[in-house]
């Protein structure tokens, strides 16, 4: 069941992060393709993922899996008795997962994305949406440890990603995007995850990470403003 | 039926979201209370059920409320999975490849679709055009992949990417009506096309799909609340 799993993906990207997570909370071992996405688009994407042409893809048996939630639906599915539970059992808190991953992704992830990257009246714009659905998202803790209870989850594994990314680009450029005073349920949950070193361990080094977005802070800007937009 | 077990859904007639929910309720087999909504002046039980988005559909049971199209497919899928079809098949892989194009649907065809009913200018709605036209390409190539030859993207029976599509055709069809631009075209997707008609003709979806020229209507209405809204904001 572990033979031939592959993740095409960059150390870069907090979305291929979460499908690293995933597989290694799962205890599976695969082989990890770091591809150059920023500037080119290599022909292995193209090959396994030609309509929407993004990391990260999954392939598994020589099957390609594509868009992050979804590999990590597969991977919950295909590995089910294996490491953590990434979604719960119970239908209704299925339900739940589901729809604040979704939120999280629709509302939250490119904001969080694009507030470090953006200038003027656009930037404010983006802090204001991060703020009001960041807000959001502390609802879904409601009191729990986790969002996904006693235990982490899916969610808790893609915030995390786009926080852990967040809070380096944010001092990189001298933004304030999160901290106690706009998010203290999320930034008390931050601390508990990393305390409760279940993830920590698998981001890449803060250093590492901080060094590369300072040295490329222009090139990044500068792409992130084609691919969505700078007006 | 038991308080526990009661099942509700708040919805509007003419939102294909709420189409997909009673389509997979009627799979199936599940009765339930259809609660109208008036989205100008929404409904305490709405907002208190919906407070993130405030949307509908919304489909309570036993008191819960599950929101968001697909998350309530999925829901329901789970809860009566011993009653009726099989939303969703049960190899991971086939699972992967059917939320596959359900997103692909929600995300890429809807956006254009609200695009063609509410922008004025022929710039919007050309390039609106386009995006729908390689969207229908890329969707025949889908079905006949994942038919295998049957009748639904679901082989013998409905399942997720036919409900997510499906919610769409008569949306499809009332633009035609409007613009006389066939998007569902016999020459350019003829699978598609055929499929269409199998599925409107289809128990579950045939009572609960609105009618195309009761949306064109509806369209009509929707741009000149539109355009008062933009003249108005503009004074």
């Amino acid at each position: 069941m572990d033979e031939e799993v592959k993740l095409l993906g960059s150390w870069l990207s907090p979305m291929s992060r979460r499908v690293e997570v995933g597989l290694k909370l799962k205890g599976v071992s695969f082989e990890f393709s770091d591809l150059d996405v920023f500037f080119s688009k290599p022909p292995e994407l193209l090959q396994y993922n030609p309509v929407h042409k993004k990391i990260p893809v999954l392939i598994h048996h020589g099957k390609p899996i594509a868009e992050s939630l979804i590999i990590l639906e597969y991977i919950d599915e295909t590995w089910a008795d294996s490491g953590i539970r990434l979604l719960p059992k119970d239908p209704y808190e299925r339900a739940m997962a589901r729809f604040w991953a979704k939120f999280f992704d629709d509302k939250c992830s490119l904001p969080l994305a694009m507030s470090c990257w953006t200038e003027g009246d656009k930037q404010q714009q983006i802090l204001a949406d991060c703020k009001l659905n960041l807000t959001t998202m502390e609802g879904a803790l409601k009191g729990k440890k986790f969002f996904g209870g006693d235990e982490i989850g899916i969610v808790d594994i893609i915030v995390f990603c786009s926080v852990y990314w967040t809070e380096i680009a944010q001092e990189v450029v001298g933004v304030n995007v999160i901290n106690e005073e706009k998010h203290p349920i999320l930034c008390k949950w931050m601390k508990e995850t990393v305390d409760s070193n279940v993830l920590k361990d698998y981001m890449p080094p803060r250093e590492k990470l901080f060094c590369h977005i300072q040295t490329y802070k222009d090139a990044i800007a500068a792409l992130m403003a084609v691919r969505f937009g700078s007006n | 039926m038991a308080i526990e077990n009661e099942v509700k859904l708040i919805g509007i007639w003419s939102s294909g979201f709420v189409t997909r929910v009673m389509i997979a309720l009627n799979l199936k087999g599940v009765e339930y209370e259809f609660l109208p909504e008036d989205l100008s002046s929404k409904s305490e039980l709405l907002l208190k059920s919906n407070p993130v988005y405030k949307q509908v559909p919304v489909l309570i049971h036993g008191g819960k409320s599950v929101c968001e199209s697909l998350v309530i497919v999925q829901y329901i899928d789970q809860v009566w999975a011993s009653s009726g079809p099989c939303i969703l098949p049960a190899d991971p892989y086939d699972r992967a490849s059917v939320r596959f194009w359900a997103a692909y649907v929600h995300d890429k065809l809807t956006s254009q679709i609200r695009v063609l009913i509410l922008k004025e200018d022929e710039k919007s709605k050309a390039e609106a055009e386009e995006q729908l036209f390689t969207a229908l390409l890329l969707l025949e190539e889908a079905f006949v992949k994942c038919s295998k030859g049957k009748s639904f993207f679901g082989g013998d029976s409905i399942d997720l990417v036919d409900i997510t599509l499906g919610s769409c055709i008569n949306w499809l069809k009332a633009m035609e009506i409007i613009t006389g631009t066939k998007f569902l075209d016999k020459t350019k997707t003829p699978r598609l096309a055929e499929w269409a008609e199998r599925f409107c003709s289809a128990e579950a979806a045939k009572e609960v799909l609105p009618e195309a020229e009761k949306l064109v209507e509806y369209i009509k209405f929707l741009r000149a609340g539109n355009r008062a809204a933009a003249v108005s904001s503009s004074k």
